[in-house]
């Protein structure tokens, strides 16, 4: 089985994020793998181990995604690509980056692709899908249960708290959700082996794009942060009268009704 | 040997500390409680690979060196556990590695690093001798293609959860060689197959470290077990020691770094006086004053790690580093211990349990007193004091 995991490399939402210029400031971030794309990963790493075949994870961005390339191979996948684009696109969005994987995909062969439900990021979900209407392949999105037999895959997808059974023949494009598996961490022979596994280094020259290929289609206007929580203001005194300032706070503070 | 870029480093890290999670503060009190053994988390290390991180490839490890051995070991007690239940099984293997025979590290090494054997054990203090290993008294005698072993050893740890114990005997009495720090050998002992000549027995310690009193009663080594050199067992067992004191530097920096954590945790939420008690001064500086002592103790322990991996000689460094980190990490245990005021001796909140642990490394491998005294002699020409 030819198996692709497409990743992610994104800055750790559990700590502090800081944005200047309206971009997050790398400085200070820290860098992980998308945890729903670490869902993906050990999701492959299981079709591997049941089926055979290969795991090829591939990721856009810099150099320093290379570090989040070894943890997957560390893990357990078998081969990488780094689709550097640091020196050749500016800005990009979903569609850059849906072109670029299109691209990728042209000459390859593959009987499951597995993402991201979304990345924690920018949380779009959309590379997924729409990869998948590129590549004229089926594509079922936050899956939580996946058995391949033969040509087929039966599928569970959570559908806002219910499930959804669906059977799907492969060549197909799934996204994880949370709730599919358990993604290991690497062991230390996991580590070992991984420097000694390929890290294929791309650029969009060697897919045969320009950079006018890829221009993105929308423009960010603005990054901002969300209003920082403050603390909660706790009325008193008899119940009419909370419920007369409430609804005047709600009306002349908050502005919501 | 390989080496590990910051990269990999940082993956080891984050590795073990995932691992780590599995094993919250809550078992550490429990096994602490119960005195057990950390036997699920002792196995969990094993399956991956932790432990063997210093055998050499060729033998089933991963060929690392100490500098990965040590981030090992002190992600482990940085995250509130105890690497000492499971540390010797790193490094004891050292002795087979550096004087064994060839057919010893094929006997041995990938058992070892499969954890299908356990060489945790080591025999060299005794009763009367404690830090004066040349005056150790238990005898191994060669008979026919056997040694005979009796005596006796104290503060043996994990002997009971070993299959192998390296053991240091004298094989020439101590008024028949030139130099005393001549006719002590060094044997790999089976205790599964002896063990009925063997007798352990635990004792019972401030903290859960599974240390034992081990007699040996005609217990049979077969020669080919003995390993370098007859009578040259001392100094065998002194370049091991090297590795020991990197290795715990490293644990009491674990220890000293969630010391740390603890406190600024608490001292950020713990609110008196309406305010987080970390505003005090008298809270704060001793928190920042011993963080400063285990990043500078850290420094010496990455030093002597380096100059391990590289083959220099580092027995300056590695001692220095068992005695600052050690050190520093008391200063930290303490500073946590006024942090949390009552609540750190509630065992409910682990403070008191890790403060019992930490104080182990001021003592042992080796007493900071004779680490103090190693280096006023033996680095700086002092006259011996002892």
């Amino acid at each position: 089985m030819n198996i692709y995991v497409l990743m992610k490399r994104t800055f750790d939402t559990e700590e502090k994020i800081v944005i200047e210029d309206g971009r997050i400031d790398e400085e200070g971030a820290e860098f992980i793998i998308n945890p729903y794309d670490e869902y993906a990963i050990e999701e492959a790493i299981q079709l591997r181990d049941e089926h055979g075949g290969e795991i090829t994870v591939v990721t856009i961005g810099g150099e320093d995604a290379e570090k989040q390339l070894r943890t997957a191979l560390a893990m357990g996948a078998d081969k990488s690509v780094l689709i550097n684009v640091e020196d050749d696109v500016e800005e990009s969005d979903q569609f850059t980056t849906v072109k670029i994987l299109e691209a990728f995909f042209e000459d390859k062969e593959y009987d499951m692709i597995l993402a991201g439900n979304v990345a924690i990021d920018q949380a779009s979900g959309q590379i997924g899908p729409r990869l998948a209407e590129s590549l004229d392949i089926p594509c079922v999105t936050t899956i939580t249960n996946l058995e391949v037999d033969g040509d087929k895959a039966k599928i569970e997808r959570d559908v806002e708290g219910d499930v959804e059974k669906i059977e799907v023949s492969t060549p197909v494009l799934v996204t994880c959700q949370q709730g599919l598996n358990e993604p290991r961490y690497p062991s230390l022979p996991g580590i070992m082996k991984a420097k000694k596994k390929p890290l294929e280094e791309l650029e969009l020259d060697d897919l045969d794009l320009d950079e006018d290929d890829v221009e993105p289609k929308t423009k960010t206007i603005d990054v901002f942060l969300p209003p920082e929580k403050e603390a909660g203001k706790i009325l008193e005194g008899e119940i009419d009268d909370q419920v007369n300032e409430l609804v005047g706070l709600l009306r002349n503070e908050a502005k919501v009704i | 040997m390989a080496k590990s870029t910051s990269e990999e480093l940082d993956l080891i890290r984050s590795s073990v500390r995932s691992l780590c999670e599995k094993f919250p503060e809550s078992y550490w009190r429990e096994t602490d409680e119960n005195k057990a053994y950390p036997e699920e988390f002792i196995q969990a290390l094993t399956d991956e690979g932790w432990l063997s991180v210093l055998i050499p490839e060729e033998y089933g490890g991963a060929g690392l060196g100490m500098v990965e051995a040590g981030a090992i070991l002190e992600e482990i007690n940085r995250s509130g556990g105890n690497a000492g239940a499971g540390h010797a099984q790193m490094y004891t293997m050292g002795a087979i590695l550096r004087h064994g025979s060839e057919n010893q590290k094929q006997r041995y090494l990938p058992k070892i690093a499969s954890g299908e054997l356990r060489l945790q054990a080591f025999g060299i203090t005794e009763p009367t001798a404690g830090s004066d290993t040349t005056s150790i008294e238990t005898t191994a005698e060669l008979k026919g293609d056997r040694y005979i072993v009796n005596g006796q050893k104290i503060w043996t740890s994990r002997a009971e959860y070993s299959d192998l114990m390296l053991l240091l005997a004298r094989t020439t009495p101590k008024d028949q060689v030139k130099k005393k720090t001549d006719g002590l050998s060094l044997f790999i002992l089976d205790m599964q197959d002896q063990k009925d000549n063997i007798t352990i027995r635990p004792i019972d310690t401030m903290i859960n470290h599974a240390t034992t009193e081990v007699f040996f009663e005609n217990v049979e080594i077969p020669v080919e077990n003995l390993v370098g050199v007859e009578g040259k067992g001392f100094k065998q067992v002194l370049s091991g020691m090297n590795a020991e004191r990197i290795l715990i530097s490293s644990e009491s920096i674990g220890d000293g770094l969630y010391f740390v954590d603890k406190s600024v945790q608490y001292a950020n939420e713990r609110e008196v006086f309406n305010r987080p008690i970390g505003q005090n001064q008298g809270v704060q500086f001793p928190i920042a004053e011993s963080y400063m002592d285990i990043e500078a103790a850290k420094l010496m322990r990455n030093k002597a790690a380096e100059m391990f991996d590289e083959g220099e000689n580092c027995g300056a460094e590695a001692n220095m580093a068992k005695y600052l980190a050690s050190e520093a990490t008391w200063k930290a245990a303490n500073a946590a211990m006024t942090t949390y005021g009552g609540y750190g001796f509630a065992t409910e909140y682990n403070i008191e349990r890790k403060f019992r642990e930490a104080r182990l490394f001021i003592v042992a491998p080796i007493t900071n007193n004779l680490v103090v005294s190693y280096v006023g002699q033996h680095v700086l020409g002092l006259p011996r004091s002892f």
